[in-house]
C-alpha cells in the first residue's frame, strides 16, 4: 500500500516488534507522545512501557544503556530526537558501540539501531537541520544507513534490526511527510551495502544518498525533457559502501555528479570521488563534480538563508546540465 | 583465650555471612592480586611489558565488593584497576599475564587493548575502554535488559572517584534510579585522579553525597576493611535483587603505586603522605586481623605465599610461551562474520 516515509518507519517498527520480543525502543518523548515526529505513535500502547520507554533527556545515557541492554540479549532501537543532538553520545557510539566487537576480539557485540532524523528544509535552523553522516561514516565498526524512499525504509530498517552490529539509521525529516511510495505489507529485507540504480541513464550519473536522491530524480526527470539522459544511483548505505555500483555507473556514463546535503569539505562525496578517481579515472569523460551544502557551520533559520543553503532539484539540474555539456 | 577469639570471629563472620574458608579465599584473592601486580611491575621495569596500571591498595575494597556478587548470574563492568575484582570473578593468573603481554589468548581482547582493560565473555565481565565512566551506562543497560527479561541479575559498575565527575556517571545514576534498576555502583575512592587530588576534583568531600541527587542511598565504606566492604556491597546487592534500585558505594582506599607505569607520584605527593598510605596497606592489616581472631597463623601464611609464588611463576611462564597475535588477524572482528 502507499504510505509516507514516516509511516514506513512506524509500520516497520511495529512489524519487527511483533516478530521479535527482544526489540525495545526508547528515547526522549517516544512513549506517550509517540515521538516528536510521531514515528513511534501507538507503539507504547501496543507493546507496553517496558518495550517503548521514555528516557531522561541525556543522549549519552540513551546510547550507553542501549549498549548494555544489547550485550545482555536485547535488540535496542534507541531514538535520538534530532541528529543534531547526537554529539553528547559520540563517545558511546564511536569509542564503545563501534569498537566493542573489535576490542573484545569478537567475544562481545552490540546489535543496536540508532534512529536519528537528519537534514534540513523544515525551518529547523542550526540545531535541527544537520547532516551528520560524514562524522560517522569514518568509523569502522559502525554501519550508516540513509534511505530515500518508503520502500527502502522498510527493507533497510528490518535489515538493520537483524544486524549483529551497531547501525546508525538516518531518516530525513523533509522526507517524513513529503515522500510517499508503495510499501508491501509482507516483511522483506534489503541487504546493507547494496546500492540501487533508481533511474537508468546514459549521459551522466548522479550518485547520492538519503533525501537528495529524491531531488536528483526530479532533476533527472526535467533533464530528460531536454534530451539529457541521467542515471541516478542511490547508495542507500554509505557504510558498508557498494563500491562496485559506484564504479559501474561511473564507467557506464563517464560523467559523475556526486550530490549531498551535508557541507562540501570532508563530506562523504569526497570518498565517492576518490574511489572513482582511483579505480575508474580513464573511463571518465569529464572531471568528477560535487554538489553539496556550503561550508557554513550549519543551516540558518531565515527562509531566504535556508533556501540558499539547500541542495534543491534546481541546483542539481543546473549542475547536471553543465556536466552533460562538458 | 584462643578459643574466645575464635568464637568472636565466628560471630563476626556470621554478621557478614562468611565462613572461615571464605575469609581465606578473600585473603587469597587480595594477596594474589598484589603478587601478580608486583610481577607486572617487575616485567615492566625489565622491558618485557610496556604498560602497567595497578590496583595496589584497592585489594580489600575490590575483593570484598566482588565477593558479594554472584559470578554465575551477575554482570561485571570493571575499570582498569580492578585486578582483585576480576580474580574474584574467576579470571585466572595465566589470563592476566597473557593480557599483560598482549598474547593471542588474552581473554579480554586477544592482545588488542592495553593491559587491565578487562573483559571476559565466559566470566560475565563486559569489555571496557580507557575513557572513564562509560561502563557505568553499560551496567545500567545490562540491568535494564535483565529486568525486562525477568532475570535475577545484578549489574556491578566499578570506577574511581575521578570518574564521578564525568557526565556518564551522572547520566548512569540518574537513568538507573529513575527505572529502579538492579545496579550497584562501586566507587574506589583513592583520592587522586592521576595527579589531581579530591579537593580539586569536587567541592564535596564525599562521593557518596552525590547519591542524594538521584534519590538513592550513598554509603561511605572503609575500603581498607574487606569485611566492611563485603557487608556494604551485600546490602546493596540485596536491595537491587529486591527491586528497590541502585546504590552508590563510596569506598575509601589508598593508592600505593603511581597512576601507571608512565607516572611518578613522587612528583605531586609528599613523602609523608606516601609513607602514611603505605602504613595503611590493607593486606597486612587483614592478615593481622585474621591472626588476632585465631583463624590464620604463620604456617598458613608461609604456605599461601609459596602457593601464590608458584602460581605467579606459572602464569608468567605460560604467558611468555603463548603466541603473539598473528598480524593477519589485524582486520578481524570489525563486524560480525
Amino acid at each position: 500500500m502507499a504510505m509516507t516515509y514516516l509511516e514506513a518507519v512506524r509500520e516497520t517498527l511495529r512489524q519487527e516488534m511483533r516478530r521479535d520480543a527482544r526489540i525495545i525502543i526508547y528515547g526522549e518523548d517516544v512513549g506517550v507522545r509517540g515521538g516528536v515526529f510521531r514515528a513511534t505513535e501507538g507503539l507504547q500502547e501496543e507493546f507496553g512501557e517496558d518495550r517503548v520507554m521514555d528516557s531522561p533527556l541525556a543522549e549519552s545515557a540513551i546510547i550507553g544503556t542501549a549498549i548494555g541492554a544489547a550485550i545482555n540479549g536485547l535488540r535496542p532501537v534507541p531514538e535520538i530526537q534530532f541528529a543534531d543532538f547526537i554529539f553528547p553520545a559520540v563517545n558511546q557510539i564511536v569509542q564503545e558501540a563501534a569498537r566493542i566487537r573489535y576490542r573484545s576480539n569478537g567475544t562481545f557485540g552490540v546489535p543496536m539501531v540508532i534512529r536519528a532524523p537528519y537534514g534540513g528544509g523544515i525551518h529547523g535552523a542550526l540545531y535541527h537541520s544537520q547532516c551528520i553522516e560524514a562524522f560517522f561514516a569514518h568509523v569502522p565498526g559502525l554501519k550508516v544507513v540513509m534511505p530515500a524512499t518508503p520502500y527502502d525504509v522498510k527493507g533497510l530498517l528490518a535489515s538493520s534490526i537483524e544486524d549483529e552490529d551497531p547501525v546508525l539509521f538516518l531518516e530525513h525529516k523533509g522526507a517524513y511527510r513529503s515522500i510517499r511510495g508503495e510499501v508491501p505489507d509482507e516483511r522483506y529485507l534489503i541487504p546493507l551495502g547494496e546500492a540501487e540504480v533508481k533511474r537508468e541513464g546514459t549521459d551522466l550519473s548522479i550518485i547520492s544518498w538519503g533525501m537528495t536522491v529524491n531531488s536528483s530524480l526530479k532533476a533527472a526527470e526535467n533533464l530528460a525533457k531536454e534530451g539529457v539522459s541521467v542515471e541516478v544511483l542511490d547508495l542507500r548505505t554509505i557504510r558498508p559502501l557498494d563500491t562496485e555500483a559506484i564504479l559501474t555507473t561511473a564507467r557506464k556514463t563517464g560523467k559523475v555528479l556526486v550530490v549531498h546535503e551535508d557541507n562540501l569539505t570532508g563530506g562523504f562525496g569526497g570518498e565517492v570521488s576518490a574511489l572513482i578517481a582511483e579505480h575508474a579515472l580513464f573511463d571518465l569523460d569529464a572531471p568528477i563534480r560535487r554538489l553539496a551544502g556550503p561550508d557554513v557551520p550549519a543551516m540558518p533559520y531565515a527562509p531566504s538563508l535556508e533556501h540558499a543553503f539547500l541542495v534543491t532539484p534546481e541546483k542539481i539540474e543546473a549542475a547536471a546540465r553543465e556536466l552533460a555539456e562538458f | 583465650m584462643a578459643k574466645a577469639k575464635g568464637k568472636a570471629a565466628a560471630q563476626k563472620h556470621r554478621d557478614g555471612g562468611l565462613a572461615t574458608e571464605q575469609l581465606h579465599e578473600m585473603y587469597y584473592h587480595m594477596a594474589m592480586a598484589r603478587a601478580l601486580d608486583e610481577r607486572c611491575w617487575v616485567m615492566n621495569r625489565g622491558g618485557q611489558a610496556p604498560f602497567v596500571i595497578s590496583g595496589q591498595g584497592h585489594e580489600a575494597a575490590q575483593v570484598g565488593a566482588a565477593m558479594a556478587f554472584d559470578p554465575s548470574q551477575d554482570f561485571l563492568c570493571p575499570y582498569y584497576r580492578d585486578l582483585g575484582v576480576v580474580l574474584a570473578f574467576g579470571v585466572t593468573a595465566r589470563e592476566v599475564m597473557c593480557g599483560l603481554l598482549a598474547r593471542a589468548n588474552d581473554p579480554s581482547s586477544g592482545g588488542r587493548q592495553m593491559p587491565s582493560h578487562w573483559g571476559h565473555a565466559g566470566r560475565r565481565i563486559i569489555t571496557g575502554s580507557s575513557p572513564v565512566a562509560t561502563q557505568i551506562l553499560h551496567a545500567a543497560g545490562v540491568a535494564l535488559a535483565a529486568r525486562i527479561r525477568g532475570e535475577d541479575t545484578v549489574a556491578a559498575a566499578f570506577f574511581g572517584e575521578g570518574s564521578s565527575n564525568q557526565g556518564d556517571f551522572h547520566e548512569g545514576l540518574n537513568f538507573a534510579s529513575v527505572h529502579r534498576l538492579p545496579v550497584v555502583f562501586v566507587c574506589e575512592n583513592n583520592g587522586y585522579a592521576i595527579s589531581v587530588p579530591l579537593s580539586k576534583q569536587m567541592a564535596i568531600s564525599s562521593v557518596a553525597a552525590r547519591a542524594a541527587g538521584y534519590g538513592i542511598p550513598g554509603v561511605e565504606v572503609d575500603g581498607l576493611d574487606p569485611l566492611a566492604v563485603y557487608q556494604a556491597t551485600q546490602a546493596a546487592v540485596a536491595r537491587a535483587r529486591r527491586g528497590e534500585g541502585p546504590t552508590l558505594l563510596d569506598v575509601k582506599v589508598v593508592r600505593l603505586t603511581s597512576h601507571s607505569s608512565d607516572d611518578d607520584q613522587r612528583s605531586y605527593r609528599t613523602a609523608e603522605d606516601l609513607a602514611a598510605e603505605r602504613a595503611q596497606d590493607p593486606i597486612p592489616r587483614f592478615r593481622a586481623w585474621m591472626e588476632s581472631q585465631g583463624i590464620w597463623d604463620a604456617q598458613q601464611e608461609k604456605s599461601l605465599a609459596a602457593r601464590i609464588k608458584g602460581e605467579v611463576e606459572d602464569a608468567t611462564e605460560f604467558a611468555l610461551a603463548s603466541p603473539v597475535p598473528d598480524a593477519a588477524t589485524l582486520l578481524d572482528h570489525v563486524y560480525a562474520p
